[in-house]
């Protein structure tokens, strides 16, 4: 957006082009026209109007820079798909170690029960290995707690997010309705596709299954 | 005055595996009259309805927090006496001066070991 000239612009520029193309234009005409069309704009258009149109329209441009970079993290893919992945996992290793735990405990339970038919000798340094296995196993609850933190900062994360979809909600949905179309044409996985990691243990394959499927090639 | 070893101790906390841990760690140490509770409220009516020398109890349960449980048991006329020990992760200064306030007998901080346990209750009850 460029800026006003003042009159003695004006008049500087239109003596240039009375130079240039001699009194066929009658000079004092023209400077009544251009001062009353100047004077016509003061009230709409002055220096300070036309500075925050310019500061208004950088804004502008701004916060259309920031959305377009906030659609390209994709935060309905982070609500709908990764946080509840995380979560996912972070409860499948909760319920992982809390039945690791309690296997080990059975069977250090075992060992102890076992220390009464040994000789005081053997029995003493095999309670206190047993001790020390039960003191290791405290780790259980801790690594729970942990994981129950990060969950609720999840959760808190996902409750943000939600607020930023439905503020965006229109742009970013024609957005993931354009990504649909373009996964759709994506070719077949590769092998780098297919390394997703340990399943969660209500979607795990059973060996069962597994062995069936084998079978099933022969 | 010697410690009663068959005395009858409430261990209170949601995660079982920790449970079994303490109950194993006191059979070790000779306390073999151990009952389990894994939340607040349930903690609450066992010790109205039977009476235990000792509670062990976890801080971070739901819905009621170890340290509710503890202001209960000091507000129960009959219960008020009773050696609370606190067992949990919140090691913060302000967690122990709450629990302290409440009347804790005394706290011990998760992870720990079997020397701190017996340390704690020999405090508490007495050398054994």
């Amino acid at each position: 957006m460029s800026l006003p000239v003042t009159s003695s612009d004006l008049a500087k520029r239109l003596e240039s082009l009375q130079k240039r193309k001699g009194n066929s234009v009658e000079m004092a005409a023209i400077v009544e026209v251009v001062e009353s069309v100047m004077a016509s704009m003061e009230g709409d258009l002055s220096t300070v109007n036309l500075k925050l149109y310019a500061e208004l329209e950088s804004l502008a441009r701004y916060i259309a820079d920031a959305k377009e970079e906030i659609a390209a993290l994709r935060p309905d893919d982070i609500r709908d798909e990764h946080l509840p992945t995380a979560t996912d996992e972070l409860e499948a290793i909760v319920g992982a170690t809390e039945q690791a735990t309690n296997a080990i405990l059975e069977a250090v339970e075992t060992i102890e029960g076992a220390t009464g038919s040994m000789t005081p000798e053997v029995a003493a340094p095999v309670t206190d290995a047993v001790t020390r296995v039960y003191e290791a196993c405290n780790f259980q609850d801790i690594t729970g707690q942990r994981i129950t933190k990060i969950v609720k900062a999840l959760q808190h994360i996902e409750t943000k997010v939600d607020a930023l979809l439905s503020a965006f909600g229109e742009e970013l949905e024609e957005q993931r309705k354009a990504r649909q179309v373009a996964k759709a044409a994506e070719k077949p996985s590769k092998d780098g596709n297919l390394l997703n990691g340990p399943q969660l243990p209500d979607e795990a394959t059973k060996q069962e299954d597994i062995d069936a499927l084998l079978a099933s090639f022969d | 005055m010697s410690v009663d070893m068959n005395m009858p101790i409430l261990i209170v906390d949601d995660y079982k595996t920790m449970l079994r841990i303490i109950r194993n760690l006191l059979k070790q140490l000779g306390f073999n009259n151990v009952d389990e509770a894994t939340d607040g409220s349930t903690a609450l009516h066992k010790l109205r309805d039977k009476g235990y020398g000792l509670v062990i109890s976890d801080w971070n349960m739901e819905p009621m927090t170890g340290l509710q449980l503890l202001r209960e048991v000091r507000a129960d006329t009959r219960l008020k006496e009773l050696p609370f020990i606190m067992i949990t992760a919140e090691s913060k200064t302000e967690n122990v001066i709450a629990a302290k306030e409440a009347g804790v007998s005394n706290y011990i901080v998760k992870p720990f070991n079997a020397a701190t346990l017996k340390q704690k209750l020999s405090s508490i009850i007495g050398n054994f």
